[in-house]
């Protein structure tokens, strides 16, 4: 696994701003061990014959497990210190089995945080998720930075 | 069905309308109870979660990944939806309709604070909207949209938005239809271009301009080898037929004709009589062409009654 390209910590990041991206090689260990480790037991994630029984190619990624994924594209990025306020994906094509997974994002809105959360300024960032078949995942990341 | 949702009544008949009037029903019941989940956040699911997505951030798991948080309220291997879970509900109304496959198409989630280990959290969920039914690329279908409170000890700590597709799944294409294929060379490959495009092509000698059939490189009458083609009115009448009964022939039911047609053009043309009742065919029956679209690759001219 690559290690983590944190932004230095500073001035807030301009509109715009790209985020390194997150290659994963999708093999099928990485389908099962992340299904059992999000408590996703349904057999498509981790019984090829069953997925291919139902109609897919093979076993693919779960939706927790993208869901992961998209934060942790922006929190490598962000640093442990930014405080993840949303997640909000939306699903394109399944990725399976033996894919790789191509993660990147952009940031699309900077302002200053909601009164009563954490402080910093809050910056939404807009998270593509690219596999062999096409958009995996689209959508974005609301976090805090200090 | 939620607890104390009662089931749409049989007088409603219309299932586009069942399915509103009981997604009403399930809307206005509102949150179902409770449930709380195995085990408190802990630091080994954790660990196990970030170790499985490669998540390298610090903090964990001084506080538990955001994302993490439906994982704590999973129903696990053996897991059940509890009876007043109204995604389940949902569910099997529209199943009942054919609306059987499903597909997650949004996940949004909002979180109200971090989440520490020893924490334990409860869910509840509610059903918000249901619209169809709609075209999709996947089939017919229907949106159903809950949205899941994460709680602890009452104070809600997340909440998630979750909208999944209930669709009918298009019929599968019929098989193939197996049928012995002709050679196609050459020599006869005008021919099958020909019913391709739902025209029966005639051979034509270049040099002295008698028709032919069945194809061939060399003119019978003057031994001319420049052929072309004629397209044919597609009308004729029945010169000879065989009624087909055994052996069985695959791409075919038993008993089928199989009629040589003299083409008003005079050239004889064989192909199936389609449309006709085996016992009452006849020599002279007035017949005209017809195309039989196999495959994409291959159309066969066949007979019907005129």
């Amino acid at each position: 696994m690559a290690a983590a390209v944190t932004r230095a910590p500073g001035a807030p990041p301009a509109v715009g701003t790209e985020l390194p991206a997150l290659r994963l090689d999708v093999t099928a260990t990485f389908v099962v061990a992340t299904a059992l480790a999000t408590r996703d037991f349904q057999d498509v994630h981790h019984d090829r014959v069953a997925a291919v029984a139902r109609g897919s190619k093979d076993i693919f990624l779960n939706i927790l497990t993208t869901t992961g994924l998209v934060q942790r594209c922006v929190t490598d990025w962000a640093g442990p210190a930014a405080v993840v306020r949303a997640v909000s994906i939306r699903l394109g094509v399944p990725c399976y089995a033996g894919d790789e997974l191509v993660l990147g994002g952009r940031v699309a809105a900077v302002e200053a945080a909601h009164a009563g959360g954490p402080e910093g300024v809050e910056v939404l960032v807009e998270v593509v998720g690219r596999c062999g078949l096409g958009d995996h995942v689209t959508g974005t990341v609301k976090v805090v930075l200090p | 069905m939620s607890a104390g949702v009662a089931p749409v009544a049989d007088a409603v008949q219309d299932p586009a309308e069942r399915i509103r009037e009981a997604a009403r029903r399930l809307v206005e019941a509102g949150d179902c109870a409770p449930r709380p989940a195995r085990d408190p956040v802990n630091e080994p699911m954790i660990n196990n979660w970030t170790e499985a997505l490669g998540d390298a951030n610090p903090a964990y798991p001084g506080i538990a990944p955001p994302a993490m948080v439906q994982v704590w309220t999973m129903g696990g291997l053996h897991g059940q939806r509890a009876d007043d879970d109204p995604l389940g509900a949902m569910t099997r109304v529209l199943d009942e309709a054919g609306y059987t496959s499903v597909v997650a198409t949004d996940c949004a989630q909002t979180y109200a604070r971090a989440l520490r280990p020893g924490e334990r959290l409860a869910v509840r969920a509610r059903l918000t909207d249901v619209a169809g039914p709609k075209r999709t690329a996947l089939g017919e279908g229907w949106f159903v949209t809950t949205v899941s409170t994460w709680t602890v000890d009452g104070e809600p700590v997340a909440e998630m938005m979750f909208r999944i597709l209930k669709f009918r799944p298009p019929p599968p294409p019929p098989p193939p239809r197996q049928v012995p294929r002709p050679q196609v060379n050459r020599d006869t490959a005008y021919f099958w271009e020909g019913t391709a495009v739902g025209e029966l092509r005639i051979q034509k000698c270049g040099e002295c301009g008698a028709l032919r059939h069945p194809p061939g490189p060399m003119c019978p009458r003057c031994g001319a080898t420049r052929p072309g083609y004629v397209v044919a009115s597609g009308r004729g009448e029945v010169y000879s037929f065989v009624v087909h009964h055994h052996p069985p022939l695959p791409g075919r039911e038993v008993p089928f004709v199989v009629a040589l047609v003299e083409l008003e053009e005079g050239v004889r043309v064989l192909g199936e009589l389609r449309g006709a009742d085996p016992g009452a065919v006849r020599i002279g029956a007035p017949v005209e062409v017809d195309f039989d679209r196999i495959d994409d690759e291959l159309v066969l001219p066949a007979w019907r009654p005129r």
